[in-house]
């Protein structure tokens, strides 16, 4: 034993290499397959990839660590679908760079968030969680309550996407801004989001304040799509390839 | 030298065309905090060139880096625990710690800044300041490289005020233990590629036949958080001059190359890593050796080949295929085995010297981390098994078992060896005072005890709530009700977080007197002094 081991520690290069090699076949077993077998991802009906405004409120989810206390992964159990809903599929974050799933709920899951609430009691939620919810430990997000969204890289953030291999078209990019702001004033001509985005995306003034579009335009845009893109009456779990 | 002057300057050409064109304020603030670094290197190059080359006797090791490795870890361990004291008291009395006008003090932008304040602020100290130390001296050679030892230790210090002030504004890749975004990341690589160079230079130096156990551990965790960190940090950033970008993977890929990346951030800087410092400290400390060297050997090979399996463990039940999650399980549970192998290892070193454990604070310090350790890596394969997991995953469980393994085996053995490291590197025969580290001991345990107990209870009982039907078949609880009745629990934790802390201020004051020359100077200088000796002799 002491003779066949010696090698490693006499000679920092063969121990170098010996490390590399036993650390990295664990990882390559596990991830490396996910890339090529077909079924890690099921077949569904209705995902699409984020509006510039959802992007941008996504992107304010993650700026604000949300994910740090909100799961966005509802598991098979009993209870937790009957809480939340369906449990969730690794087709809904397929878009998702990064994915959100969390790991630890301060607060519920908010995978199936999208349409439980209404618009006003998520604006009232943020700005003082505690004004809805008594017994809430969620932090105040008053601060962003008015403040203009920032949506003068939208297309840069669509573009790095499409490059990552989300379907953005080219034309969906070079409509970044104006998809933007026809989704939050349901005055304005709404054909074209429609047409890139399709019928079901919601239109709004999300904030109640038409002057301007806010970060709580994007947020509330994002968390009220949450989870409805996935047409379920489609979906059979039980059938082929989703039963793994 | 003339490399790190290089550096600077094209740091310094490169920061100011960022400020200029910077996509958003944070860049730009972050564009100047690197001019800043950048000048003040550059300052301290031609300084020293201008001196005639960098002084430092080539027949002594290099110990100055190590010293400002001790300050720093000091400074960062009470920046990042008080930051988590801070967000401990914003979950236990959210009316009182929360700022309505100030986003950046909210409980999503202090969470990073808490978590890699203490495990790459405080803990990459420890190991940049421990890791030096060790392999200058198992290997009787001076640290390879001039001047790079410095360049890996002032990197690492920029890259960590980038993370942290990254986190307060908003700049987030968002992935947990891989927060900073896409320049941070390239920064770090840099200087993790430096001490990669440094470390095994030095070993290349050495003077010694065998390369010791420690040095294994270290180069394990050195090479394999290298290949984490760029694989699980790769990312297209929206521009050259933006601080956002977008990770490379999406949803299911994404969450399992995360949880390999994160497990193992636990598995090889958090275990190895600090095991290493138990494979050199704990038999000096106790003046014995090594236990069993036949047992280092499997307990190496064993660990890091197979900690890397265990990632998928934090996806039960999630969307990731149950093929995957399997196989996380049942390394995960394997990985029982080595983890204990170490820490029999480590305990019955102190055959022979068990009477230390009672004269010796420093020694028990080490002690207690090992049996924490034991009890840590026996709960985490206890809760990968997926029906355990079924209750204790998102719960405060989850929070209660990281806890003790940071609190009790990082954070101990990490306290140990500065204990140790101090007096021998000012050269003192012992710390000042070994009745405050008794006091830092057992305030320290107390803590400890009340955190992971209150996190036990909490979990347990919120996991159970989730799950609760009433006899009608309804769920029992809302979610709030879950919340609220959790009250107790997280005041408990905070109290625990905050005696821990003043533990770590308790050891700072004792480590400022023994350094400010009021412990007894050791006789002859190079000669290492042990407490256990200068006990007896008074």
């Amino acid at each position: 034993m002491k003779l066949s081991h010696g090698i490693f520690e006499r000679h920092s290069l063969i121990l170098l290499i010996g490390i590399v090699i036993v650390v990295s076949i664990g990882g390559l077993v596990e991830i490396a397959p996910l890339f090529f077998i077909e079924n890690t991802i099921e077949k569904v009906e209705g995902m699409r990839p984020y509006t510039p405004l959802e992007l941008a409120g996504r992107d304010i989810y993650i700026r604000e660590g949300c994910y740090l206390c909100h799961s966005q992964m509802i598991r098979p159990l009993k209870d937790e679908v009957e809480r939340y809903g369906h449990y969730s599929l690794a087709a809904e974050s397929m878009y998702d760079h990064p994915f959100q799933w969390g790991s630890k709920r301060l607060g519920p899951d908010l995978a199936r968030v999208g349409g439980k609430y209404s618009d006003s009691w998520h604006k009232d939620h943020l700005i003082n969680p505690r004004s809805v919810v008594p017994e809430s430990i969620m932090p105040p997000y008053a601060f962003m309550a008015e403040r203009p969204l920032d949506d003068h890289n939208i297309a840069a953030k669509m573009k790095a996407l499409q490059v990552e291999g989300v379907p953005y078209t080219d034309e969906m990019i070079a409509n970044a801004r104006e998809d933007l702001a026809a989704q939050a004033d349901p005055t304005a001509d709404g054909r074209k989001l429609k047409a890139h985005y399709g019928d079901k995306v919601i239109r709004r003034d999300f904030d109640g304040n038409p002057d301007k579009v806010t970060e709580y335009d994007a947020l509330i845009a994002y968390l009220q799509m949450l989870g409805t893109l996935v047409d379920f009456g489609k979906y059979h779990p039980e059938r082929g390839d989703n039963n793994r | 030298m003339i490399a790190v002057l290089a550096l600077s300057i094209v740091g310094m050409v490169w920061s100011l065309c960022a400020a200029a064109f910077a996509d958003d304020a944070p860049f730009r603030i972050h564009a100047y905090v690197i001019l800043g670094a950048s000048i003040l290197s550059s300052i301290a190059c031609i300084g020293i060139l201008g001196d005639g080359g960098p002084k430092g006797r080539a027949d002594r090791y290099s110990d100055d880096v190590i010293r400002a490795g001790v300050y720093a870890s000091l400074f960062w361990g009470v920046v990042g625990m008080l930051v988590g004291v801070v967000i401990a008291c914003q979950l236990a009395w959210p009316t009182l710690f929360y700022f309505p006008g100030e986003g950046w003090l909210n409980f999503g932008r202090l969470r990073p800044v808490h978590t890699s304040g203490v495990v790459f602020a405080f803990g990459g100290n420890v190991l940049l300041a421990t890791s030096f130390y060790v392999v200058q001296r198992t290997c009787r050679a001076r640290m390879f490289g001039g001047i790079a030892p410095w360049f890996v230790f002032w990197g690492y210090q920029l890259f960590i005020v980038l993370a942290a002030s990254g986190y307060v504004m908003g700049v987030t890749q968002g992935k947990e233990y891989a927060e900073p975004e896409w320049y941070t990341d390239l920064w770090l690589t840099i200087v993790w590629v430096m001490y990669l160079v440094v470390f095994l230079g030095t070993i290349w130096k050495r003077k010694e036949p065998h390369i010791y156990v420690a040095n294994w551990f270290y180069l394990a965790f050195i090479v394999t958080i290298a290949v984490l960190h760029i694989t699980n940090n790769l990312a297209v950033p929206i521009g050259p001059f933006s601080s956002k970008s977008y990770d490379v993977f999406a949803g299911v890929q994404d969450a399992l190359t995360q949880w390999w990346y994160g497990h193992n951030a636990v598995g090889f800087f958090l275990t190895a890593a600090f095991l290493a410092i138990m494979y050199y400290f704990v038999p000096k400390r106790a003046e014995r050796p090594i236990y069993s060297y036949r047992l280092s050997i499997v307990h190496f090979w064993a660990l890091i080949f197979i900690y890397i399996w265990a990632g998928p463990h934090h996806l039960h039940y999630t969307a990731l295929p149950q093929w995957a999650q399997t196989l996380g399980m049942t390394f995960s549970i394997m990985l029982w085995m080595p983890s204990w192998g170490g820490m029999i290892n480590g305990l019955m070193t102190l055959s022979g010297a068990w009477d230390k454990l009672r004269t010796d604070p420093v020694l028990r310090m080490l002690f207690a981390a090992i049996g924490f350790y034991g009890m840590a890596t026996f709960e985490g394969p206890v809760m990968s098994i997926r029906e355990v997991n079924a209750l204790s995953h998102y719960t405060d469980w989850t929070i209660g078992h990281v806890h003790s393994g940071a609190l009790g085996w990082v954070g101990f053995i990490s306290f140990g060896a500065i204990y140790c490291m101090v007096p021998w590197l000012w050269k003192k025969q012992r710390m000042y005072s070994n009745a405050l580290i008794e006091w830092h001991f057992w305030i320290a345990t107390l803590g400890i005890l009340l955190y992971i107990a209150a996190m036990w209870v909490s979990g347990i009982q919120e996991g159970l709530m989730w799950r609760e039907y009433t006899p009608q078949g309804f769920l029992a609880h809302t979610f709030v009700e879950t919340v609220a009745a959790k009250h107790v629990e997280y005041v408990v934790r905070m109290v625990g977080g905050l005696l821990y802390l003043s533990g770590v201020l308790i050891m700072i004051f004792n480590v400022w007197r023994t350094i400010r020359g009021d412990a007894p100077a050791a006789v002859e200088p190079d000669k290492l002094a042990y407490p256990a000796n200068a006990v007896a002799a008074e």
